[in-house]
């Protein structure tokens, strides 16, 4: 597993940007890692933007900023035109295909689309795209133990709202199989 | 030991002071400091405390003097710009000798500024938080983990030595979500305060708390007897973390957010082969100035650290007194200094000590 581990997601709000963050933060630390996690809240947060970024690292971490990430989950075309060009080299990013054209010209970085939005709604999971691709970038880059990642939901998820527990490992299931 | 959980500094602060025994917050919104306020507004009503909205920043500091006064663990909570705007209440509060809380999660400035992290405010925070002749304590923490820590000893100093504290912060600590164990309980009840002007059913004689001296020799005298509170302040409160610091030829002295960069900096010098090591102040009132001076023969030379453009230096410089060099980065208005740019500094400042 590569330490440290730099992540950003990026999208609209509204989409579970800052959910899935902490989902994969709380991951990180279940597995005994320093983790951090820093939102976006500039002047684009309020044009309906968000993005936040989640370092899972062995050591202290000194600064939870990256300008560039090495791994990027983009929810939105927006989001995937602003921040793909940021990736590190032999980076990775995982794009929403059924919303976000991901043609680049960069061919230095690995580029995974999976259709979340349309494979949430067909298995009735409305609104939990972001943890299809949270799913999906757990298949593509393995940054926690799976059983780290159940457990981080369970963690995440509100009190008294428990039933989405189970339909969020269903996303994250979805992810992981596409 | 209590449960590691994950939260944003801005709430760790604030379930901090709920558990220091806080049961009164005034404060005003303003980016980036909006959730100590949120979660006051939410876990207050349910332990019969009291969160208010005030209609501004300058009523919510002075509503926090009216509580403070009564005897009880206030705060208030603000950004750079809204700090400015408490400045004058503030000054009361140090000039009736009233213990509170007060939290500046900074933003760049001057001016409305932006509403990224910096560390603009040390001067205001250190020198001059307010007209006339006082201090208040100030506290830096650094992690998400010490914005909890340092809040109980804040409110605790403050009632010790009857001094407004201030916790200073930054948007990134406020904002980041890290690791934290929350202090458990109320492990430092407020100590009694014979002074508070409170109901008493006429058992003692009435209390008087006012910042008013219209003899000169009057406020002469409680102004020299605030000033003998603050040299014990500054002889025995002093903190700092002291890193890679035994060997050091380099000395970095950086606080808050920044320290923690810095630290990454330190260990990539290190690995180069430069003997570089970090102060990192805790109190930047009192001004650790102790630990400066313990290390001053040895330095080669000190490296000041802000997200400003040079505030902290200046009590760097007192405290090395022209025995030393002492040198400066910083990166102001919002803008974050990275590890790499740190250590291009310290490399230069290397090639001229050698």
């Amino acid at each position: 597993m590569k330490d440290p581990m730099h992540i950003l997601i990026a999208g609209y709000g509204g989409q579970g940007i800052l959910f899935s963050g902490k989902v994969i933060a709380y991951a990180g630390l279940i597995d005994g890692k320093e983790v951090s996690w820093l939102p976006s809240y500039g002047p684009e947060m309020r044009g309906g933007s968000a993005n936040c970024t989640i370092c899972l690292s062995k050591d202290p971490i000194a600064s939870p900023y990256i300008e560039f990430p090495e791994f990027f989950v983009a929810m939105n075309q927006l989001a995937f035109n602003k921040f793909a060009s940021t990736v590190e080299e032999g980076g990775m990013v995982v794009y929403d295909s059924a919303i976000i054209n991901g043609a680049t010209e960069r061919k230095d970085m690995q580029i995974f689309g999976i259709d979340a939005v349309t494979l949430a709604e067909d298995s009735g999971l409305k609104g939990l795209a972001n943890m299809v691709m949270t799913g999906k970038l757990f298949k593509e880059l393995s940054f926690c133990a799976f059983d780290s990642l159940e457990k981080a939901v369970v963690k995440c998820v509100p009190e008294g709202r428990t039933q989405l527990i189970e339909l969020n490992l269903k996303a994250i299931q979805l992810g992981i199989e596409n | 030991m209590a449960e590691k959980i994950i939260m944003k500094g801005n709430e760790a602060l604030a379930e901090a002071a709920i558990s220091a025994g806080c049961r009164h917050f005034f404060g005003y919104p303003i980016t980036p400091q909006t959730e100590v306020a949120a979660h006051m507004a939410k876990r207050l009503p349910q332990i019969g405390g009291t969160f208010l909205q005030a209609e501004s920043e300058i009523a919510a500091i002075n509503m926090v003097l009216g509580a403070a006064a009564a005897g009880v663990r206030a705060m208030t909570s603000s950004s750079s710009p809204g700090v400015s705007l408490k400045s004058e209440g503030i000054s009361y509060l140090a000039g009736c000798d009233l213990p509170c809380l007060i939290v500046n999660v900074q933003r760049g400035g001057p001016g409305l500024g932006g509403i990224q992290p910096a560390q603009s405010d040390y001067f205001h925070a250190t020198r001059s938080t307010g007209h006339g002749d006082f201090h208040i304590l100030v506290f830096a923490p650094a992690t998400v983990q010490e914005m909890a820590d340092l809040v109980a000893g804040a409110f605790s100093l403050a009632d010790k030595y009857r001094m407004p504290a201030m916790v200073l912060a930054d948007g990134m600590l406020g904002q980041m979500m890290e690791p934290v164990v929350l202090p458990e309980g109320d492990s430092n009840p407020p100590p009694p305060k014979p002074w508070a002007v409170n109901g008493h059913k006429n058992i003692r004689s009435h209390n008087i708390i006012n910042s008013l001296y219209l003899e000169p020799n009057d406020l002469e005298r409680t102004v020299v007897e605030r000033y003998a509170r603050y040299e014990e302040v500054k002889r025995t409160e002093q903190q700092a973390e002291e890193y890679l610091c035994s060997d050091a030829e380099i000395f970095l002295v950086s606080y808050g957010a920044t320290s923690r960069i810095v630290k990454s900096a330190v260990v990539k010098a290190r690995a180069e082969g430069i003997k570089a090591g970090l102060i990192r102040p805790i109190t930047l009132f009192p001004f650790p100035d102790a630990y400066i001076d313990k290390y001053v023969g040895q330095a080669k030379v000190f490296l000041s650290v802000e997200m400003s453009m040079g505030q902290m230096i200046d009590d760097i410089r007192l405290a090395v007194n022209g025995r030393k060099p002492v040198a400066f980065f910083g990166r102001t208005g919002g803008v974050l200094p990275t590890p790499d740019e740190v250590l291009g500094k310290i490399r230069e400042i290397a090639g001229g000590v050698k």
